[in-house]
Parts: C-alpha cells; sequence; structure tokens
C-alpha cells in the first residue's frame, strides 16, 4: 500500500451536485482519488454512485461543483473530453466490439500506420506487448467474440492502457466472473497500482472489496457518508453506513431458516439420475414441503444447468423426476409450470423480465401464460393481484404501469419474484436471486422466501454467496465440475466448512 | 391537448389529413361524395374500397411483425389464392351459381392457410430466420400459381366473385366492409384475450417468455398462419376485381406496402409492442398516397418517385426526433414530456 495521504490527489472532486426532474442524484458530494491506490465506491443501487463516475467520465454535466484532474480545474462535456484527460472505464457489460480481432480492438483509433494504411504486422505486434505488460498471453488475431467475459474485460483494460489512462474506473467488474478470473483481474490491478494508475472499483462483492481496496468512500441517497481507509473500516460498519440500518434483519431471516424440516414423507420434487451428456453427469435431487434447499459450487459447477434441466429449459437426456411421488416429463417449461413448479433465471435482463412490459403486464405473465391466451384474467383480478405483490415486496416505483426496463435490477427481481409467486407454486427454484442487486432489496426478496417457505413452499436456492446459501436453506447439495458431490446439513456447517467441502470433498475417493 | 400530443397515432393521423387535406385543395371534387342509386361514390370511397388487399395483407404483416417476423410471400400467396379460386370457377358448369363461389372461396382460403402454416413451420419448427423462411414461397409462389392456372391467365364471368370486389352494401363497397370485418376479428382476438398481449411478449423477449410459460411456438406459428388466410382473401379480392388470375401480376410489392403501412402506424420492426389502429392509418396513408399520383395528373413514368418523396417526408415527420423537437416547438410552455423524466430517474436508480 503506497496510498499515503502524502500523494497529491490526481481526482478531486469538490462539492458535486447533479440534478434530475424532480430528483437530487447527487448532493453535495466530495470525492478524492490519489494515484497507486484501488479505491472502491460503495452504496446501495441509487446511492449516486454510477451517477457520479458518470460526471467524472463527462456523461453527465454538473450542476455544480468542481472538478480536478492532476491538480487542473476540468469541465467535461463528453466523454471523450474524459478520455482525452486520462480517465478510462471498463463497463461490467463490455464495450468493445466482439466482432473484431482482440488486437484491433485493443489498438482501435491508434493503430501504425503504413503509408496509407494501417500496419497490420507492427498492430498486432503492439497489442500484444500490450497484453503482454499485464501478464496476458492471448492470439491477438483471434475474435474477441470467442473469449470469455473476463479475457473481454482485461483486453477493454489492456485498451485503456493503450489510451495511457492515468485514472482506471471498474464498473463491477466481477459480476459475471468466476473465483480464478477475478484472482488474475485482481493481480492485474494490484500491477496497474503499483504502477501509479488509481484505480475506482465498484462492486457488490464484500470479500472482494475487502480483498483489493485500500480505501472505501460510502454514498448513501446521493449524499456522502464518508471516505474510510478499509482497515478502519469493519464489514458491518460498512452495510449499516450503506444501508442506515442494522443487520438485524439478516439475522432474523437466518434464525427463521433454522428449523427442522420432515423429511418423512413423499418429496414435493425427487430427481433422480438427472443428466445429460456434456453439461451435467447424472445427479439426485429432492426437496420437501417447507423445505430450502441450497446449491452451491463455483461458478460453471452444474449448479444452474441442474434446475435447467429439472425445469425443462434444457432436455434432459437421462433420469426421471416425480413430483408428490408421481412420475412426469418434463420436457418444456410448460409441464413444470403445470406441475406447479415456477424457475427464475440468473440472467434477470435476457431470461427474465420482458423490457418492454409494464410492471403489471410482467408480474401477470406468468399466470396468464398458464390459463392460456383464451382466458384472459380479468381486468379486475389482475390489478388485484399486481397491487398485492407490489405491496408485499415493495417493488419501487410502486407504478403498475411503469416499464419494467426502467427499474433497477433489485426491483426487476422483486417484479420476477412476484410473477412466480402469482402462479402458486409448490417448487420455487431461485438461480442467484440477489446477485447485483442492493442489500436493501437483497433481504426483502430474503424475507419473503424465508417466510414463504415457512408457510410449506418448498424452495430451491441458488447463490455465489455462500453466506446467503447458509442463512436461507436448511440442506445444501454442493456441486463441482458438472457433478454433484454431496450434500451438507445446513445446521452443522459453517462458512469455512462448506468452501473446504466445496474445494476438496470426495477427491479421488468417489471419482 | 398534451395528451393529444403524446398519443402514438398523433403523427400518423396528422399526416393521413395533410395528404387529404391536399388534395382537397388542389381539386376540390377530391372530397365530394355523391349518391347515385343508393350508392356512395367519390375518391375517398374508391379509397375505402381500393384499400382492402393491402388492409388484410398488412393487418396480418403487423401480428407477424410483433413476433419479431417478417412474411415476405404475402403478394405470392394472393397469387396462389386467386389462381386457385379462379380455376376452380372456371372449371365448374356453372359460373354464377353461388355455391361455386363459395366452395372455390373457401378452398383458395383454406390453400392460403396451408401456406402460411407451411411458413410457421419453417420459422418456429426449422428455426429458419423469417425473412429467409417466407423468401422461399415469395419466390416459388407464383410459378405455383402459374402451374395451377396451367401457364395461362385464368379469367371468369362470375357475377358472385365480382360482387367481392365491385359490390355494394348500405351504399357502401363489399371490399370495405370485408376489410373492417378483418380489423374486428383481428382486434377482438388480440385485444379482448390475452392473445395480444402474449404476442407482445414473444416479440420483446422470446426466451423469457418461453421460460415463463408462454406456447412461443404456437402464437408465432399461428400469427404466420393468419397472415397466409388474410393474403389468402386479399388475393380474392384482387382477382374478383380484375375477374382474372394473373399471377404474375397480382399482390405485385404489396408486402413491401404493407411492411411500411406497419412502421408508419407506429409498430416497430424489432417487434413486441403492435398497434392494429395504427396499421389502419398507415393503409389510408399509402392508399390516399396512391389516388393523389392519379388525381394530380402525375405521369406514371415519374409517380414512383413522387411517391418515394412523400413516404420519405412522412417518415422522417414520423421520427422519434423530428417529434421530439416538434413537441418542444409547439409546447415551450409544458413541462418536459414525462417520459424524458421517467428514463432520467431510472438512470439515477
Amino acid at each position: 500500500m503506497n496510498a499515503d495521504t502524502e500523494v497529491p490527489p490526481i481526482v478531486e472532486m469538490r462539492g458535486i451536485t447533479i440534478r434530475f426532474p424532480g430528483v437530487l442524484a447527487l448532493d453535495d458530494v466530495d470525492f478524492t482519488l490519489r494515484p497507486g491506490e484501488v479505491h472502491s465506491l460503495m452504496g446501495e443501487n441509487g446511492a449516486g454512485k454510477s451517477t457520479l463516475i458518470k460526471a467524472l467520465t463527462g456523461v453527465y454535466g454538473i450542476d455544480s461543483g468542481s472538478i480536478s484532474i492532476a491538480g487542473e480545474r476540468q469541465t467535461f462535456s463528453t466523454a471523450s473530453d474524459a478520455q482525452d484527460a486520462g480517465i478510462s472505464t471498463v463497463y461490467q457489460e463490455v464495450n468493445l466490439c466482439t466482432n473484431l480481432t482482440v488486437g484491433e480492438n485493443i489498438m482501435l483509433g491508434h493503430e501504425p500506420r503504413r503509408g496509407t494504411g494501417i500496419d497490420w504486422r507492427a498492430t498486432h505486434a503492439e497489442a500484444a506487448r500490450h497484453l503482454a505488460s499485464l501478464g496476458l498471453e492471448l492470439d491477438t488475431r483471434s475474435m474477441l467474440a470467442h473469449h470469455s467475459i473476463a479475457i473481454q474485460q482485461l483486453v477493454a483494460i489492456s485498451r485503456a492502457m493503450v489510451l495511457d489512462a492515468k485514472v482506471l474506473i471498474l464498473d463491477e467488474p466481477t459480476s459475471s466472473l468466476d473465483r480464478g478470473e477475478v484472482e488474475q483481474l485482481f493481480g492485474i490491478m494490484r500491477d496497474l497500482r503499483d504502477k501509479g494508475v488509481a484505480i475506482l472499483f465498484v462492486s457488490h462483492f464484500l470479500d472482494q472489496v475487502y480483498e483489493i481496496s485500500d480505501r472505501i468512500t460510502v454514498l448513501r441517497n446521493g449524499a456522502l457518508v464518508g471516505e474510510y481507509p478499509v482497515a478502519e473500516l469493519p464489514r458491518d460498519a460498512l452495510v449499516t453506513k450503506m444501508i442506515g440500518r442494522e443487520l438485524a434483519d439478516l439475522a432474523a431471516i437466518a434464525s427463521s431458516s433454522h428449523r427442522d424440516i420432515d423429511r418423512s414423507g413423499t418429496p414435493v420434487v425427487k430427481a433422480t439420475g438427472l443428466g445429460r451428456r456434456g453439461v451435467l453427469e447424472p445427479a439426485d435431487l429432492e426437496v420437501y414441503e417447507g423445505e430450502v434447499v441450497g446449491i452451491a459450487g463455483l461458478l460453471g459447477s452444474g449448479r444452474t444447468e441442474l434446475v435447467r434441466l429439472l425445469y425443462g429449459a434444457d432436455r434432459a437426456d437421462e433420469g426421471t423426476v416425480e413430483v408428490h411421488g408421481e412420475h412426469v416429463r418434463l420436457h418444456q417449461p410448460r409441464h413444470a409450470i403445470d406441475h406447479r413448479i415456477s424457475l427464475s433465471s440468473e440472467n434477470r435482463r435476457e431470461e427474465g423480465v420482458v423490457a418492454d412490459l409494464t410492471v403489471a403486464e410482467n408480474i401477470v405473465l406468468g399466470m396468464q401464460a398458464r390459463q392460456g391466451w383464451l382466458r384472459k384474467i380479468p381486468k379486475k383480478d389482475q390489478d388485484a393481484v399486481v397491487q398485492e405483490y407490489i405491496d408485499a415486496l415493495g417493488v419501487r416505483p410502486a407504478n403498475p404501469h411503469a416499464l419494467v426496463g426502467n427499474l433497477s435490477g433489485g426491483n426487476q427481481q422483486k417484479v420476477l419474484l412476484a410473477r412466480w409467486l402469482a402462479t402458486a407454486p409448490e417448487l420455487l427454484v431461485l438461480d442467484e436471486p440477489t446477485r447485483g442487486i442492493d442489500v436493501g432489496a437483497k433481504a426483502d426478496i430474503q424475507r419473503k422466501v424465508a417466510e414463504l417457505s415457512a408457510q410449506g413452499l418448498a424452495v430451491i436456492f441458488i447463490s455465489s454467496e455462500l453466506e446467503e446459501v447458509l442463512r436461507m436453506a436448511q440442506r445444501v447439495v454442493v456441486l463441482r465440475d458438472r457433478k454433484k458431490i454431496g450434500e451438507l446439513e445446513a445446521s452443522t456447517t459453517d462458512l469455512d466448512g462448506l468452501i473446504d467441502y466445496i474445494a476438496n470433498a470426495g477427491e479421488g475417493s468417489a471419482a | 391537448m398534451t395528451a393529444v400530443y403524446k398519443h402514438r397515432l398523433f403523427w400518423p393521423i396528422v399526416s393521413l389529413l395533410t395528404l387529404i387535406a391536399i388534395n382537397a385543395i388542389a381539386r376540390p371534387q377530391f372530397i365530394t361524395i355523391t349518391m347515385r342509386d343508393g350508392e356512395l361514390y367519390g375518391a375517398l370511397i374508391t379509397i375505402l374500397r381500393d384499400s382492402a388487399p393491402l388492409m388484410l395483407v398488412a393487418l396480418g404483416m403487423t401480428i407477424v411483425i410483433a413476433t419479431r417476423g417478417i412474411d415476405l410471400s404475402v403478394g405470392a400467396i394472393m397469387a396462389v389464392s386467386g389462381a386457385v379460386a379462379l380455376t376452380i370457377i372456371d372449371g365448374s358448369g356453372d359460373p354464377d351459381a353461388l355455391a361455386t363461389v363459395l366452395i372455390a372461396v373457401l378452398v383458395a382460403v383454406l390453400v392460403a392457410l396451408i401456406l402460411g402454416m407451411w411458413n410457421g413451420f419453417l420459422v418456429t419448427v426449422l428455426g429458419i430466420q423469417p425473412i429467409v423462411a417466407t423468401l422461399v414461397l415469395m419466390l416459388a409462389g407464383r410459378g405455383a400459381a402459374l402451374l395451377i392456372t396451367g401457364g395461362k391467365i385464368t379469367t371468369v364471368n362470375s357475377a358472385p366473385f365480382k360482387w367481392m370486389s365491385s359490390g355494394y352494401m348500405v351504399a357502401l363497397p363489399v371490399a370495405f366492409f370485408i376489410a373492417v370485418a378483418a380489423i374486428i376479428v383481428i382486434g377482438v382476438i388480440e385485444r379482448r384475450t390475452a392473445l395480444g398481449v402474449l404476442t407482445e411478449a414473444v416479440g420483446i423477449n422470446p426466451e423469457a417468455s418461453r421460460l415463463a410459460g408462454v406456447r412461443s411456438r404456437g402464437i408465432i406459428w399461428g400469427a404466420y398462419m393468419v397472415s397466409g388466410a388474410l393474403a389468402g382473401v386479399a388475393g380474392l379480392i384482387y382477382a374478383s376485381r380484375t375477374s382474372a388470375a394473373d399471377a404474375n401480376n397480382a399482390g405485385v410489392f404489396i408486402e413491401l406496402y404493407a411492411i411500411l403501412a406497419v412502421v408508419l402506424g407506429g409498430t416497430s420492426l424489432n417487434g413486441g409492442k403492435f398497434s392494429i389502429a395504427g396499421t389502419v392509418v398507415g393503409v389510408f396513408i399509402i392508399q390516399t398516397l396512391d389516388s393523389t399520383v392519379l388525381f394530380l395528373g402525375i405521369p406514371s413514368a415519374q409517380s414512383p418517385v413522387f411517391f418515394g418523396f412523400v413516404v420519405a417526408v412522412v417518415v422522417v415527420l414520423q421520427s422519434p426526433r423530428m417529434r421530439s423537437g416538434l413537441a418542444n416547438l409547439s409546447g415551450r410552455l409544458r413541462p418536459r414530456g414525462a417520459g424524458v423524466q421517467d428514463r432520467e430517474k431510472a438512470e439515477v436508480a
């Protein structure tokens, strides 16, 4: 850590205020970024993180306040002004051209010339040099689209280096990376930090924030809460500062989840030897009434694949499924829904919400699909159901006619939860229901799921956050390398035990 | 006042009224309507009558486009439908018998429905891109129609068949009533049942809809069948007007005019949200323009240029940028549009 306060700051934002019609998005916020530090910007959705970043990158103009870069007062009116001042941004959704090669993307607009044309050999050589300086070895002539999101992000960082960035903004870069990829990214971030680059990091993952950051700035409701060195801000203090209320809520959820489940009767759903070649080795899974079964494992371990096979989203080529002891064939989502099984996909945007329809239409969609198109649900019944779930889950804005695409991630997730609960399922499968959403919405969703399971709903709960899985579930199914490796009782397992099981269980024995 | 500006049909209707006004100013008899023998006549009545085939095709096209698809085969289906009907009537002993005509009409529409089913099969079961899938029939259909008529232009003299295009009921052309019936049937099926919103869901996000349990295959397949059947009826009206099955000229370019009508009516080619009323207005815009060309006596060699020019003006007027510009101009006192506010708020969140 060389981020001592003596170093003159590279970015100084003072008294930043931004107004949108009817909303004070940022209210007199200060933010300081020093060379050679990783600085995390924390806050719930709507706290003003994105707005602050957009002010710094020239996307939004500021209504009052000042921005200085390396001591010089700047007014950015476009994003390219900010780029010229040495500020580069790597977004969650990579903004590169996936149909160009890696080298073309890195060097775009800065290709070495030969005569009137581009010297492709030199272009690729230089791209390779930039990649090598980040410790990456890639074929620069391969298409960007053929690489994983993780590699694409690293390419985006290389591109930022070509632009000679002094400030690198990483907005949720890790949300679709697995652990190894995160480690690789962090290695590169540390390298750049040691070379004097100032890095602004935004992530929902507290572990990652604590692992990589030197300093944390917390925002809440558009206002600055404070700036803290990481060592002086314990986790629960951070979360309390972010949400402005105590963690008693989450503790209450945990205690309500820890109860005994009667597994003597017939399970609600029982899958035996469910698998598909190249996707998942045959696995057993059973869920009883009122039980929350967690599924844990690394990204790509087969968690999503298992529930998609169960739901009929993908066709299983072996195995059987029983619902209340009766054999059923679930070859399409329709069949699963007819047997009162619902799946909320991990991919909220692509496979969840219908963005251009309203909140009400999205909530009713599941019920209406189940009824068939001929029997339209009467307007009055629709309104009643929609209002009930908007209230019960606290969807914001509480406007049934708002387009879902305009809602924040957490509220979209609540709308999806409402869609599925409205179909009165007996088994609810939630794949990463809390990914990328703020702590408040997360607590709302967890509380609702815990409450419903206490009333008898069977739930399968998948999450990358193992604390969350342990908090919600009574039993945890563990997968590794597209294979089920075992089950644990949540009451007799702690976090370290679960991590150890995921990493080491079954090594060399059952395999 | 503000509500009127924001309505999505505002600009299409303004375009249509402007066209009519220009015509009326150039030649006032454009808007005169006379009553002869209990039947109404006049340029506007002719527009109502002649728009029927395009109306039917554009209604089907609206539904197909809402599912993120497109149907290029409608013109060819019109040719096939006309060929089937006239061949049956021509081959029967009594072309004037109502029963003969009824059978011919039913068989022709059934054949058109089957062709639509073929399109739907290619798109939903085989997963071929709609533009490619319907291109097959667009290219092959006219050949098939010629095969049915034995390579010649079959002509008939059948009063009941002729009635479809030139007959009158309650002082208005029969063809107009056919179009109105189609608008009402499609409107009721889409909006009184849940089919409309499910179609939009499939068009906006097919995978999310499938996982939500929507039978998207059935909905998409059905859209192509509806489009095929409506094109079949349109082909009958066209054949009835000329009393001939002209496979090379029936419905030529109608797929493009239908797409234009859908777009003018405010339905996006990206699928999803659609507007039946918008398409109806779009069809009237195109048909009015078509009569304008005739009415103003523009030489036929130049008429495509004129047509293209006016379409360009209408499309520019309706472009989102132009709309917001005009809305700001005409309403300086109003607060900024609510839609803009909502979007900005959403970005804050």
